[in-house]
């Protein structure tokens, strides 16, 4: 049997999926039994340029975790592409934008505004900002350039797998390998393209805690209230992303009494995360009798309970979503004072 | 609407230069879209530069709808749905109500001007008051302009 090729690859992430996939314990050892690391930078040493040189489709697997928010990333995931006869894209950043895809809420020019010149510890009173090239006397430096928007893997290029999770869970890497190495050692079938390596149901369905069907008045955070780890936690007005998040984790942060925070992402039936949740969340509020004589003042007040829902609905989606990114109106809105 | 008035009610082209909205009216099955109705049949006038859906219940329009709306280039959303404690089901208003209420944030951190918006309560027998919803409705997203999405 001739080893499979595997490279791993990280665009704008954390570095969390990598060590995921170290996370398997003992399984590493499978992996190293059926493929060669041809490409892993944060583990083996590799350089772009032994990449370009390798033929195309050579590689037979390329895990590519993180979005695409710069030029290189960009570069980095057409090239692996072009190398590699699967790509999946592993972890909640290259799947639907992840953490740094709330980037999309402000842009280029004011991220580099304000981390080098506004934040307390910056003194760039010369305003010296990053140069994509800088000639010097010893030649000519480059630097990615940072883009405005930050998009998806599949944004970018062609993906054939999905592995979403902020890191994926051992449960689902390991089911992944399994599928890949039962293909290499007896030619067993691979997944449809486009598939996703999760579950296809809500996290509520995994999550073991008691649901009664109960309405809440109010909303608080998890520090405000002593959790019943056995009692549904949006029942308890604890916002839990749950019922609008695909299954496959297995529920941990549950098992740890915190709620979910939505990184596996929409469900396949759901288009956004975020308005799901909105419409779920939205619908577990009480209404009482005397709710026809409520303004819709009274009702914007009692939604506002919800201090932050861009950043609650779409923590992990923002570039998946419908609207994908900040928009700019031309006629400013006046805030009432 | 009968297929010939909607043919009639298809807007007219925007002259060149000259900004027509394009509004996304949801009207549920009970109330509201009866409500259009009379107001067709009355012949109230008013502007043409809307669309109507029906839904069974307002609480039927998802956030998803209107946020789809949005992102195709729709300038204002209007959802229009039956009084508080006249709802068809009882309850779906109020809940349409909260839905709409947390949208409008949830648009104004997209950027968007959250008029864009609007939850409006009309009955079967409001003719004139969809009439008047319409009419102030055009003249507000005239006033704030073109979906910024259409800009770009």
């Amino acid at each position: 049997m001739s080893k499979i090729k595997l490279a791993h690859y990280w665009g704008a992430g954390c570095g969390g999926c990598d060590v995921a996939l170290l996370d398997i314990d003992e399984k590493i050892l499978g992996v190293a039994e059926i493929a060669d690391i041809v490409f892993w930078p944060i583990a083996v040493d590799g350089k772009v340029k032994d990449v370009e040189a390798m033929p195309d489709k050579s590689i037979t697997c390329t895990l590519f975790n993180g979005a695409v928010r710069n030029s290189e990333n960009e570069h980095m995931a057409k090239l692996l592409r072009q190398k590699s006869a699967i790509v999946v894209s592993f972890g909640s950043c290259a799947c639907y934008g992840g953490i740094p895809g709330l980037g999309n809420l402000t842009n280029r020019k004011e991220i580099l505004e304000l981390v080098y010149t506004k934040l307390p510890t910056s003194d760039n009173v010369e305003r010296v900002f990053p140069q994509a090239e800088t000639h010097t006397k010893d030649g000519d430096l480059e630097l990615p350039v940072l883009y405005d928007t930050v998009m998806t893997l599949d944004q970018v290029i062609d993906v054939d797998y999905y592995m979403p999770g902020c890191p994926p869970t051992t449960n689902l890497i390991n089911e992944f390998l399994g599928i890949v190495t039962a293909h290499v050692k007896e030619g067993a079938p691979l997944p449809p393209k486009g598939a996703m390596i999760a579950s296809q149901k809500t996290l509520c369905d995994e999550c073991k805690r008691k649901k009664a069907v109960k309405k809440i008045d109010r909303i608080y955070m998890p520090h405000e209230i002593a959790i019943d780890p056995d009692k549904c936690m949006l029942e308890q007005g604890i916002i839990c992303l749950g019922s609008s998040t695909r299954a496959g984790c297995g529920a941990k942060c549950l098992e740890g009494n915190q709620p979910c925070r939505g990184c596996m992402g929409p469900t396949a039936e759901v288009l956004d995360q975020g308005g799901s949740m909105l419409s779920a969340l939205a619908s577990v509020y009480r209404v009482e009798d005397n709710e026809a004589l409520l303004s819709e003042d009274n009702i914007a007040t009692l939604m506002a309970q919800v201090k932050d829902p861009m950043g609650t609905f779409y923590c992990y989606t923002l570039p998946k979503s419908i609207i994908k990114r900040k928009v700019k109106e031309k006629k400013q809105v006046k805030k009432e004072v | 609407m009968s297929s010939q008035q909607m043919a009639q009610a298809e807007p007219k082209p925007a002259e060149a230069g000259q900004f027509e909205p394009r509004i996304l009216v949801f009207c549920c099955n009970w109330c509201s879209y009866a409500g259009a109705d009379l107001a067709g049949v009355s012949r109230l006038q008013m502007p043409t530069n809307f669309r109507v859906i029906r839904t069974m219940c307002s609480a039927r329009v998802d956030p998803e709808f209107v946020l789809r709306a949005f992102a195709s280039g729709a300038d204002g959303v209007l959802v229009l749905g039956c009084h508080p404690a006249d709802c068809h089901y009882i309850g779906g208003n109020y809940r349409t109500r909260r839905r709409i209420a947390l949208l409008r944030v949830l648009l104004e951190q997209y950027g968007f001007n959250p008029d864009r918006l609007k939850l409006e309560w009309v009955s079967a027998s409001e003719g004139q008051k969809f009439q008047k919803t319409i009419k102030e409705f055009d003249a507000m997203i005239r006033d704030i302009g073109v979906n910024p999405i259409n800009e770009e």
